[in-house]
């Protein structure tokens, strides 16, 4: 078995060149085979790679979805989400803990299964979701729980589970998956009939200059959320010194409540290379990368598959399209389950096989990124934009959408409401019109922009969807009447506790204090100082956190407190006693009455 | 007028603080001019006379006892300082915070290096109070109105604090009174 161990990780390791760039491929192809990278095989792969152990350690134990102890041969990952919740999720998930006979995070004592939770997996339209292995099983109910566990003990085989196929590509053989998109709404610019090859070759009839001015012209700005404006960042890139430039797609979509860039990759993935290929041929590239979240891995043979066609017809590869001296190629970076890595510079720690930690900016990506070299890294959504303006012209997209917002958004829809889905809307659009294209009209609360967004009540539903007022990299959760919007917001912060990288203390620490004083206020036990407490811890996380995860994860807290405040204040009550309400002297010595066999004179008085 | 007057208590301390209350040394003199000591170890009053201006809290809560005194504290005091890191936020005893209660009672009455216990029973008397499930630092059972750190605050930490808030002035203690590095 070792010396079946030394020559796997020794093959694998070769496989990509030795390279400690590439020591996220490398665990992943390792945890893959073993079900885990353990301490021998770590210190087989520092030494083929030529890095120290825990380089390695570092890594394997940064992602969810590497792991040290032996998993098992097939992991049910749950998604865990607040929308996966309010489907039946926790149904689901005891469906699972039943028909297994472990609780979740254990593996069966024959090795077979692992039962897990993953934070938002992107199927937020067809929750409850969950992934077996790479194959995503939707829509599922305690039943279809029960039948895919005895299946699964019948022939192990997660993609025989997919008995009737989704939509569009989702049918496709690559792809195999009963993933729908759920396109609702197709608007003029992104879900329009595309022409492969088209954008390339207009592109590389114009100097790079003149396509940075054209996306410039279209005032294109990033569809991740932040809406910084693409041609800028290109053409800082571009003027940025070094022979080695790169472009790099944010595929990382782990916004909870966000799954267009899903349904872009399954749908569109020409438009979305092509606008990497245009970035590259703009800003002086010869090479870019795709970051792929590992939850979206079974799209990726699909991806490959269409990579390897683009190079057949000359779109990617040595002078493409015939245009001397234009090289550039792309490959897939696979993620492995981190929601901090959709952060930009977390991303490029990743992809450079490291843990996804952020890095202090400035300098900036287009200054020092993948590798130190300058690079672009832009949203899927952007890329696909790209590629429609020049394929129709800067003018034709900025004609959609509002003066400091052109174009259109995709929006990813989800919650209470009759249509959960993709709605490419253009930008400028009032959330109440948007509730009523999903059929939510009668929420009480709409998240826009996932987690790290606002909670809006419904006096703001007249609020527009656009980058000066309501900025989304499409998250729309929708919570009906019956929800209770504070709850929301401590699921939101559950999220963050888990997925801060815990590099910061601000960041690490604060969100747990602001979860247990939340909580506090949730249970009827808080005071008026408590939200003061909450407005100022929050505000000292978003001021002092390092990186985008932190300097927005209280938002669910800052948010609520704003537009919620009366929900709050009839929470809270003012005390005379001086006692805290939240310490219980009954639960704080049950313990020790058991152990000792008498009861607290004190608790009980 | 009479003087107002002073409470102190070690909770889940070491007595240190107290300690360090003593050495303000010939000041305690002037103190006894400004105040009168109720509850405290110092004169060894052991209930509440009457109502008290300050109360200084040594120590956090391991058991249901100090519960007890830190809630009568609360209620016969106007201020209450969390005195030293135990009050503060639980200190060494919180070190016990990660370890199964049934293994700390083993430690200490069963399988402890020193211990001799042929009974092989953890002891079941009322003056052992019970253990809480862990260490709670002062602020997380009752509402404390100062904290002043140091393992132990230094005397001059301690007087400055008390002479401050029992002439009615703001507590601002100067830099050097609370940095420890």
């Amino acid at each position: 078995m070792s010396d079946n161990l030394a020559t796997v990780v020794r093959d694998i390791c070769r496989k990509y060149g030795r390279e400690r760039g590439r020591l996220m491929d490398i665990v992943r192809a390792v945890q893959e085979k073993f079900g885990c990278v353990s301490g021998p095989a770590m210190d087989l792969i520092a030494k083929e790679v030529g890095v120290r152990r825990v380089q390695v350690a570092s890594v394997v134990t940064f992602y969810a979805f590497l792991s040290e102890q032996p998993k098992g041969q097939v992991v049910i990952r749950l998604c865990n989400d607040i929308i996966d919740q309010m489907a039946g999720a926790p149904d689901v998930a005891r469906a699972f803990e039943e028909e297994l006979g472990i609780s979740f995070g254990q593996t069966t004592p024959d090795g077979k299964f692992s039962l897990e939770y993953a934070a938002c997996i992107g199927m937020c339209d067809q929750a409850p979701a969950a992934l077996v292995n790479d194959v995503p099983v939707t829509e599922l109910s305690t039943d279809a729980a029960r039948r895919i566990v005895r299946d699964l003990r019948k022939h192990m085989d997660p993609s025989r589970l997919v008995h009737r196929l989704g939509d569009g590509n989702n049918a496709h053989e690559l792809v195999h998956a009963m993933v729908m998109n759920n396109i609702h709404l197709r608007g003029p610019v992104i879900f329009t009939p595309a022409n492969r090859g088209e954008a390339i070759r207009k592109a590389l009839a114009m100097t790079p200059a003149e396509v940075i001015r054209a996306v410039k012209t279209s005032r294109l700005r990033g569809r991740g959320g932040a809406g910084f404006p693409t041609g800028m960042k290109w053409e800082f890139t571009r003027a940025a010194p070094g022979d080695r430039k790169y472009i790099v797609c944010n595929a990382d979509e782990g916004e909870p409540g966000t799954f267009k860039d899903r349904v872009l990759l399954t749908e569109l993935p020409d438009r979305v290379f092509a606008g990497m290929t245009i970035a590259g041929y703009a800003v002086g590239a010869a090479e870019g990368i795709l970051y792929l979240r590992a939850e979206y891995a079974y799209l990726q043979r699909f991806l490959e598959d269409l990579l390897d066609k683009r190079r057949a017809e000359n779109l990617l590869g040595q002078n493409i399209c015939g245009k001397a001296g234009f090289n550039f190629d792309i490959r897939i970076q696979m993620g492995a389950g981190a929601y901090v890595c959709g952060e930009e510079t977390a991303l490029l720690s990743s992809a450079e096989g490291s843990r996804g930690d952020p890095k202090n900016r400035p300098p900036f990506p287009a200054q020092k990124g993948y590798l130190d070299c300058p690079t672009v890294v832009n949203n899927v959504e952007t890329l696909a934009c790209v590629t429609k303006i020049l394929e129709a012209g800067p003018a034709t997209f900025s004609e959609h959408g509002s003066p400091g917002s052109t174009g259109t958004k995709l929006l990813s829809i989800s919650g209470d409401c009759k249509v959960p889905g993709v709605f490419e809307v253009p930008f400028g659009i009032k959330l109440s019109e948007v509730l009523k294209l999903a059929g939510g009209e009668d929420a009480i609360a709409v998240q826009v922009g996932g987690a790290s967004g606002q909670m809006i009540a419904r006096e703001e539903f007249g609020r527009t969807i656009c980058f000066d007022d309501l900025a989304t990299g499409g998250s729309v959760m929708i919570f009906g009447p019956e929800r209770n919007v504070l709850e929301v917001a401590d699921k939101f912060m559950e999220f963050f506790v888990e997925e801060s990288c815990g590099y910061c203390t601000p960041c690490r620490v604060g969100n747990v204090l602001l979860k247990e004083r939340l909580e506090r206020v949730i249970a009827g036990q808080g005071e008026p100082a408590d939200l003061e407490y909450l407005q100022d811890l929050g505000q000292t996380i978003k001021t002092m956190s390092r990186c985008g995860l932190g300097q927005t994860s209280a938002n669910p807290v800052l948010t609520t407190l704003k537009n919620f405040r009366a929900t709050y204040n009839a929470l809270v009550k003012k005390r005379t006693d001086g006692l805290q309400p939240a310490f219980d002297l009954g639960a704080a010595v049950g313990e020790a009455e058991t152990i000792i066999g008498r009861k607290s004179e004190h608790a009980h008085a | 007028m009479a003087k107002p007057k002073v409470a102190t208590t070690s909770l889940a301390g070491c007595f240190g603080c107290h300690m360090s209350l003593l050495d303000i040394d010939d000041r305690i003199l002037k103190l006894v001019e400004l105040v009168d000591f109720d509850k405290s170890p110092v004169d060894d009053i052991k209930e509440f006379t009457g109502r008290c201006a300050v109360g200084l809290i040594e120590g956090g809560c391991c058991n249901e006892e100090n519960v007890k005194v830190l809630r009568d504290f609360r209620a016969h005091c106007d201020i209450l300082i969390s005195v030293g890191d135990c009050a503060i936020m639980g200190g060494i005893p919180a070190m016990r915070n990660g370890i199964p209660l049934q293994e700390c009672y083993a430690e200490a009455y069963l399988k402890g290096p020193t211990v001799h216990n042929p009974s092989g029973r953890i002891p079941n008397d009322p003056e052992l109070p019970l253990l809480l499930n862990r260490v709670y630092p002062c602020h997380e059972v009752v509402k404390i109105d100062y904290h002043l750190p140091g393992c132990p605050p230094p005397a001059d930490t301690l007087w400055e604090a008390l002479v401050a808030l029992l002439s009615d002035k703001p507590v601002q203690l100067p830099y050097e009174l609370v940095k420890y590095d």
